[in-house]
């Protein structure tokens, strides 16, 4: 199976590529991407550079060019496409119908995934994808069980399927969620940017440390507690007379033990989570997983990985794989 | 919190008792030579190049106020971090040990051997675009201080063998 790994700088695009990335996702500096992140991302020079360095190396490079273009201002993500396609990169990673359509008719040649933003949860939507706009690979949202991956690979014989495997979660149908606009005005659907970091504050009270995202208070954690991201789904809230993790368990998700049914499912490609981290857990992440899809294709057990400290939470899940959650 | 390992009290008596202006000055050239040869950093900065840092070493008694006036750096050691927009503070083998992109800035945030307080978002365009640098602080001195390089390079290697703290970008990573 294909390994397809995150990269939030071109340091990183290098890191992945020597830890045994099969394939690097990244995206430009701007609000057409989903980790639109400050100190991130690529110029189209950077672009095309770390492009000819993974191919060198036997990789390729995936653009994701996932938010949806604002009215009247769609020319960004139009010239992000021909940036994308004039750097070599091997395919983008679109979200938006629109922006399909055009990429399919202005850049044919240009090869068109589906991004996690779309949503596209069964075959009838993804048979549509790849019909109407030549869509090679879906990536599925992370919601599904693997049950449900192998029903959808049953019926869609023409579109890949990647799924992730391994770094944050959304529980939400993604590309749908407005829990950061809520808070915010911002959102990753439109700006690229989940509980932007503009909007967050981390104040020390006492022996406790409070997240603040905007005017709302999202959770307080103990002195020797692990601090979670700030987003409001992984929050903690007074709910009745329950206070918890009512959206979602600050945890992340790591299917590297089910990837042997993931294989068996059709899945073709890993996506592993993480734009927004260091090259050192690239390196970390990828050398992991490399070893991991290596056993599996010499008929070996998985190898035990030591990825928790990585983890937001320091503890992880199969997520919705196995459906256990509360 | 990990395992990091902290500054022995005595070198931190040590450090503190360096004069701060001469100090600050050596600190403010390494970091113009460094933004010099590694111009990406100022870029990845945005507009955030106009915050001011404070870089807080938790086991020093010195906090390092980094600004970039005009885009060059300026390093001034003070005592706390007032003053300062966003705070970056940890161990300082943790702080050598993101530089040298042996660890992972959010891991070290969830394990709470990194605190980020302020301008989160200044803080985090510095982190990235440090992290992007791919810095090796030995080879930047090798560029201020050719002899002073050289003395250093066998006592690090012998530090970090000893100690595990990142002295040199590490290895593996890129």
């Amino acid at each position: 199976m294909e390994l397809v790994c995150p990269a939030g700088t071109p340091a990183a695009l290098r890191a992945a590529v020597e830890a045994g990335a099969h394939s690097v996702y990244c995206g430009f500096a701007d609000e057409t991407n989903a980790r639109n992140f400050p100190g991130l991302n690529f110029s189209p020079k950077e672009l095309a550079e770390g492009v000819a360095f993974a191919h060198k190396h036997g990789a390729h490079v995936l653009v994701a060019i996932n938010t949806f273009p604002r009215a009247g201002d769609e020319s960004l993500w139009h010239r992000n496409i021909a940036a994308a396609e004039a750097a070599g990169a091997d395919a983008v990673i679109l979200a938006d119908m629109g922006l399909l359509a055009y990429a399919a008719k202005n850049h044919p040649n240009l090869r068109r995934h589906l991004s996690v933003q779309a949503a596209a949860a069964n075959p009838d939507i993804i048979n549509f994808y790849g019909r109407e706009f030549g869509v090679k690979r879906v990536v599925l949202p992370r919601v599904l069980t693997v049950a449900e991956i192998a029903a959808i690979n049953r019926e869609t014989p023409e579109v890949e399927t990647e799924v992730f495997v391994f770094g944050g979660l959304c529980v939400m149908a993604e590309g749908r969620c407005s829990l950061s606009s809520y808070a915010t005005g911002k959102s990753p659907n439109m700006n690229g940017v989940c509980s932007p970091a503009t909007e967050v504050q981390y104040v020390e009270e006492g022996d406790e440390l409070a997240a603040r995202l905007g005017d709302f208070t999202i959770h307080r954690v103990g002195k020797d507690q692990p601090a979670p991201y700030p987003t409001l789904c992984k929050g903690c809230f007074t709910s009745g007379d329950q206070v918890g993790h009512i959206f979602e368990d600050a945890v992340s998700l790591n299917a590297q033990d089910i990837l042997p049914q993931l294989a068996k499912a059709g899945v073709t490609a890993l996506k592993i989570e993480g734009r927004q981290r260091s090259r050192s857990y690239v390196a970390q992440v990828v050398r992991s997983f490399r070893a991991a899809v290596d056993a599996l294709a010499a008929g070996q057990p998985m190898p035990q990985g030591a990825l928790a400290a990585l983890s937001e939470g320091q503890a992880t899940t199969t997520g919705a794989y196995a459906k256990t959650w509360r | 919190m990990t395992s990091l390992p902290t500054l022995a009290p005595p070198l931190s008596r040590l450090v503190g008792l360096l004069p701060k202006p001469p100090a600050s000055v050596a600190l403010t050239l390494l970091a113009r030579r460094i933004a010099a040869r590694h111009s990406e950093i100022v870029g990845r900065l945005g507009t955030h190049v106009n915050a001011s840092f404070a870089l807080d070493p938790t086991d020093l008694p010195v906090v390092m106020i980094l600004t970039l006036p005009a885009g060059q750096p300026r390093i001034r050691l003070q005592k706390d971090a007032s003053g300062a927009d966003c705070r970056i503070a940890g161990k300082l083998s943790a702080l050598l040990a993101l530089v040298h992109g042996a660890v992972d800035g959010d891991a070290l945030f969830f394990s709470r051997d990194l605190v980020i307080a302020g301008d989160t978002a200044a803080a985090l365009a510095l982190r990235n675009a440090i992290d992007n640098a791919e810095l090796d602080l030995l080879e930047e001195i090798q560029h201020v201080a050719p002899p002073l390089a050289r003395a250093l390079a066998p006592i690090a290697a012998a530090l970090e063998r000893q100690t595990g703290v990142a002295l040199r970008r590490a290895s593996g990573v890129i």
